[in-house]
């Protein structure tokens, strides 16, 4: 899904400097989901699937109105429903819509090793192009939020574009149009996160959540899809929402220090093998060795023929 | 109704989208509930006359006041509403007792449904009631109207209804 017209914030494993950065001015575009405002009508879902022409899967059923356990290749927008029963005795139906979270620090880009398959756009859209992704599957596991998935028959991974189709050309998100209620938002970072706050205030007093709170998470430095939760301090209770998401250490382990010091030992390698030329000089072989490597050589040939042609 | 051309290029060079922007667009209304949300139908090609048109796309209208643009899952499924290979195309009947729809033809439809509306008038029309008033209705028949129908259509659906001594009657016109 190439856009032409965004500049770019940041490409996948690629060396050099990245176009698009620090080039125009920039804002980042959000998206705010208000759990606390959403039916799980699903509205979105369909709208994801009928703008991105995605086809249609097999539902599962797992004793919820949950369409599937998880998100699919082809399925990049689900509402997870979770009944969490409260310390009262009370029961109380938590829906969250599921989908990529758009990290400003994203996983799956870091992970990736190949040039150009992940892009990060300065409205801060995350995007796969699949032309350049080779179908590895790191940055599924490089993904706090398990959202990027691999697709067996294309041989790609796929996940949510934020609809950076709609987005390029000054339109909302599909899923955001659709939303009967308006527990989502559309807008740029810093007017949702002030959407956000002023909702959770309001939820705070006068709606006796006294923990709701805004879920916009500082380890993967934020992200372009913030929540507004009724118990922002329990966010696993939302369908395995992490609490405090970061990019595994593996991951930042193996991209950042150990390619580091794989150069410097790669460096080091070749270095040593020129002062060994300076110190001790070309190795000098023997000549007496060829005839016994042609004694050798006789009954391979008799074994790749056995039958004996003539 | 369709959005003036106007109107219509000059949204499109605003959009400029690559699935919806150089098409044509139509307002339509959802054929669903009652809520009757406006749609917007986005069709391949801009009429030219080598086009054969198609329904690429459909979306909620953000101009119309019902619903600014939401729709709920099923009017966002619309396009598979119409391009659906188990839409019905043509009239069918179930006979009473059977178990299998049979092809109809439109002719033999609407004359069927004429002969059994008459008939069910017929036998259950009420001149006088208990006692002894005249009310002239009708018990045996109901209507109900869909939300796709327009205000002269439910004014012409009351005057024959009334007509008939319909009682049980249900439109978008009361809503």
């Amino acid at each position: 899904m190439s856009q032409a017209t965004l500049e770019i914030r940041a490409i996948s494993g690629h060396s050099g400097s990245v176009p698009g950065a620090g080039v125009r001015r920039e804002f980042d575009v959000c998206k705010l989901i208000d759990t606390t405002t959403c039916i799980g009508c699903k509205a979105c879902e369909v709208a994801c699937l009928e703008w991105n022409g995605l086809s249609f899967s097999e539902t599962v059923f797992n004793n919820s109105y949950q369409t599937m356990p998880e998100t699919q290749w082809n399925y990049w927008n689900l509402i997870k429903f979770n009944e969490h029963e409260r310390e009262d005795g009370t029961l109380q139906l938590l829906m969250r819509k599921d989908q990529c979270m758009h990290c400003e620090e994203p996983g799956c880009l870091i992970a990736c090793p190949a040039d150009g398959a992940i892009v990060q756009y300065v409205n801060g859209i995350v995007d796969f192009q699949q032309d350049h992704c080779i179908g590895c599957g790191y940055c599924v596991t490089g993904c706090p939020f398990n959202i990027p998935k691999f697709s067996p028959t294309a041989r790609k991974v796929f996940k949510c574009t934020l609809c950076v189709d709609r987005v390029t050309q000054g339109l909302e998100p599909a899923c955001i149009k659709a939303c009967p209620t308006g527990c989502l938002h559309f807008g740029t970072k810093p007017d949702m996160k002030a959407l956000a706050e002023t909702r959770a205030k309001q939820l705070r007093e006068y709606s006796g959540f006294e923990n709701a709170g805004v879920y916009d998470p500082p380890g993967v430095k934020g992200t372009h899809v913030i929540y507004v939760l009724h118990d922002a301090s329990n966010p696993e209770l939302y369908g395995g929402l992490p609490k405090d998401p970061h990019v595994p250490w593996a991951v930042s382990f193996w991209k950042k220090p150990l390619k580091w010091i794989g150069n410097i030992a790669m460096i080091g390698g070749l270095l040593g093998v020129f002062a060994h030329y300076l110190r001790f000089g070309p190795k000098i072989e023997p000549a007496d060795e060829e005839t016994p490597r042609q004694g050798g050589a006789a009954p391979r040939t008799g074994t790749r023929d056995p039958g004996g042609r003539p | 109704m369709e959005i003036s051309r106007r109107s219509q290029d000059t949204r499109c060079r605003l959009v400029g989208l690559d699935k919806i922007g150089l098409l044509t667009r139509l307002r339509s209304t959802c054929p669903y509930c009652s809520v009757s949300c406006g749609v917007i139908i986005y069709t391949l090609g801009d009429k030219a006359k080598n086009v054969t048109p198609q329904v690429i796309h459909v979306e909620g209208d953000p101009d119309h006041p019902i619903n600014r643009g939401t729709l709920c899952p099923k009017g966002a499924s619309l396009e598979q509403d119409i391009l659906n290979e188990r839409r019905l195309l043509k009239p069918q009947v179930r006979r009473p007792g059977a178990t299998d729809w049979q092809d109809i033809s439109w002719d033999d439809a609407l004359n069927e449904i004429a002969r059994w509306v008459k008939k069910s008038r017929d036998d259950t029309f009420v001149e006088k009631d208990q006692q002894g008033r005249t009310v002239n209705r009708c018990e045996g028949v109901a209507f109900t109207g869909g939300c796709t129908d327009t205000n002269e259509f439910n004014y012409l659906v009351v005057k024959t209804m009334r007509s008939l001594g319909v009682c049980y009657l249900e439109n978008q016109a009361r809503v």
